[in-house]
């Protein structure tokens, strides 16, 4: 399985050499596409991960036990779909193609799994209708 | 030659007979069948836009208070409204902003009165012998006031230019988000649906044509400001950038949000999205030539927007504008519009429903638009 997750470090977890502990013991295939430690020295990586069933529970484990949070990346994108016009500025912005136009039905297409937390979008969209949390 | 008149196809529509396309559907039936065919066997073809048009605003009417007030200053839910015309007569125009929130403005306060939402007036006044009122605090709907009417100087843009950024600045315009070194283009119009593209002459679309405005029937009143009727045409006698525009109005007490869409353009403003629909009767071959226009021969003008003055630096048509990606220079950009095809496509289908059910006839221009007209600009400092 391959998917997104946003880790979060506190203080104390900040400091461990995480994403080394889970590709040595654990085998996880891990590709950071974005990371940020803040003023207050708590840290976010956005990351995929892909690993069998087995390894990837032990990889939760294994966060659970630093205290490193971790949450699917899709939970933190809100997308008000229901009252999007299709106007298509969102895909302007959007180079992961997470956002593009069907070519025959010309209405928007979202596919947050390939989101990468630009944020662009939240000020390319002329109704305001992303939300896009990363490190707050 | 066949020639037909509007009160011939008016009978059509009266009697359930017509035949009605959209026209994209026109444009499809034009890779087949001759212009002279499509005249004799096509009554009327529907266009459609559904984009953000600055210049919007709505009429409004109070009624009269007790003690009466001629109001002075006005704001409805925070957004100043015009007040210097008669007594409880306004003007709200849809890029005024809240001071507050300048996401916030005339094009929101729009979209609530459509919807029946309650909306927070406040008036002021010094007060006069016949208007003694001096201030007015109250809440009122698009039921419990007089008149209601969406009054739109300039819609319906006949072309547009194709914005673009060269510069290494990310920079936020009415055109969206333009982001530095050429990596983006963004179009509006909704291409071979649009309703000055079908009639590029404006032969059959003139001063009281009856249209589709906002999910009601509205009106053409007059040429739309800025209306440019000389710039340069391609083969096809399209308009290689912005040329012809509308001033529309309609009734908002008809209208529904699902054609009328406030919006917010990041360190732009506030702006509206208006949908509006124009049927175009098929007189003869030359208008049924003009409605088969397809995508590929609409071309536009690319346009530097990084760049004082708006330079052009390339064109392009609307079929490889809606492929994704155009090449400048021989980069590859994407695109992206700024209107929806969708709900176009939705307008046009609409007006073409209204029309083959009887219920909407088309009108002959009363006055046709004004012929070689250009436009004038504004030297900023006055003569020293
Ligand atoms: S944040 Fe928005 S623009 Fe950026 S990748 Fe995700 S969906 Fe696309
Ligand atoms: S910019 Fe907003 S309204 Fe327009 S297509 Fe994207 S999500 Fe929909």
């Amino acid at each position: 399985m391959k998917k997104k997750y946003i880790l979060s470090f506190n203080q104390d977890s900040v400091n461990k050499p995480v994403t080394y502990d889970l590709i040595k013991n654990f085998d996880i295939k891990i590709n950071i596409i974005k990371a940020n430690i803040s003023a207050d020295e708590a840290g976010h990586l956005l990351v995929e991960m892909e690993a069998d069933q087995e390894n990837m529970e032990k990889c939760f484990q294994y966060l659970d036990e630093n205290r490193v949070e971790y949450v699917p990346a899709e939970n933190r994108i809100i997308f008000d779909q229901e009252k999007c016009v299709d106007c298509g500025s969102c895909t302007a912005v959007c180079f992961a193609e997470a956002l593009t136009l069907d070519p025959e039905t010309r209405e928007l297409q979202f596919h947050p799994e390939k989101c990468v937390f630009c944020k662009l979008c939240t000020k390319a969209c002329p109704l305001g209708l992303f939300e896009i949390r990363f490190n707050e | 030659m066949p020639q037909k008149t509007i009160d011939e196809i008016n009978a059509k529509i009266k009697s359930g007979k017509s035949v009605v396309l959209t026209a994209e559907e026109v444009s499809k039936m034009g890779r087949e069948k001759s212009a002279q065919e499509i005249a004799s066997q096509v009554d009327v073809v529907t266009t459609a836009t559904f984009g953000p048009m600055c210049s919007s605003g709505i009429f409004m009417n109070f009624g009269h208070a007790d003690p009466p007030i001629r109001m002075q200053e006005v704001t409805l839910n925070n957004v100043e409204a015009y007040a210097g015309l008669a007594a409880v007569d306004v003007y709200l125009g849809a890029t005024q902003t809240d001071p507050d929130n300048p996401k916030y403005g005339g094009a929101h306060v729009i979209q609530e009165l459509i919807e029946g939402k309650s909306v927070h007036l406040k008036a002021k006044s010094t007060g006069t012998d016949c208007y003694p009122g001096t201030s007015v605090d109250t809440q009122i709907t698009k039921d419990s006031i007089n008149e209601l009417y969406m009054y739109n100087p300039r819609n319906a843009y006949q072309n547009y230019p194709v914005a673009t950024n060269t510069t290494n600045r990310h920079i936020y315009t009415y055109m969206g988000s333009l982001l530095p070194n050429l990596n983006n283009a963004t179009y509006s119009t909704s291409g071979e649906l649009s309703p000055l593209l079908n009639d590029p002459e404006m032969e059959t679309i003139g001063i009281g044509t009856k249209i589709f405005l906002g999910g009601t029937t509205g009106f053409v009143s007059w040429q739309g400001t800025q209306f440019h009727t000389t710039k340069p045409k391609n083969e096809f006698g399209i308009p290689l950038e912005n040329a012809a525009t509308l001033a529309l109005i309609g009734n908002l007490k008809d209208m529904s949000s699902e054609f009328i869409q406030a919006a917010y353009f990041e360190q732009y403003g506030v702006s509206i999205f208006i949908g509006l629909g124009i049927p175009i009767p098929i007189l003869n071959e030359d208008i049924a030539k003009a409605v088969m226009i397809r995508n590929e021969q609409i071309e536009t003008t690319i346009c530097d927007y990084g760049t004082t003055g708006h330079p052009a630096i390339g064109r392009t048509n609307y079929k490889e504008l809606q492929t994704g990606s155009i090449k400048i220079d021989g980069k590859k950009v994407r695109t992206a519009p700024m209107s929806s095809i969708p709900k176009a496509r939705k307008i046009a289908a609409s007006l073409k429903e209204w029309i083959e059910e009887g219920e909407f006839t088309l009108s002959e221009p009363v006055q046709a638009f004004p012929k070689g007209t250009s436009l004038k600009s504004l030297n900023s400092q006055g003569d020293k």
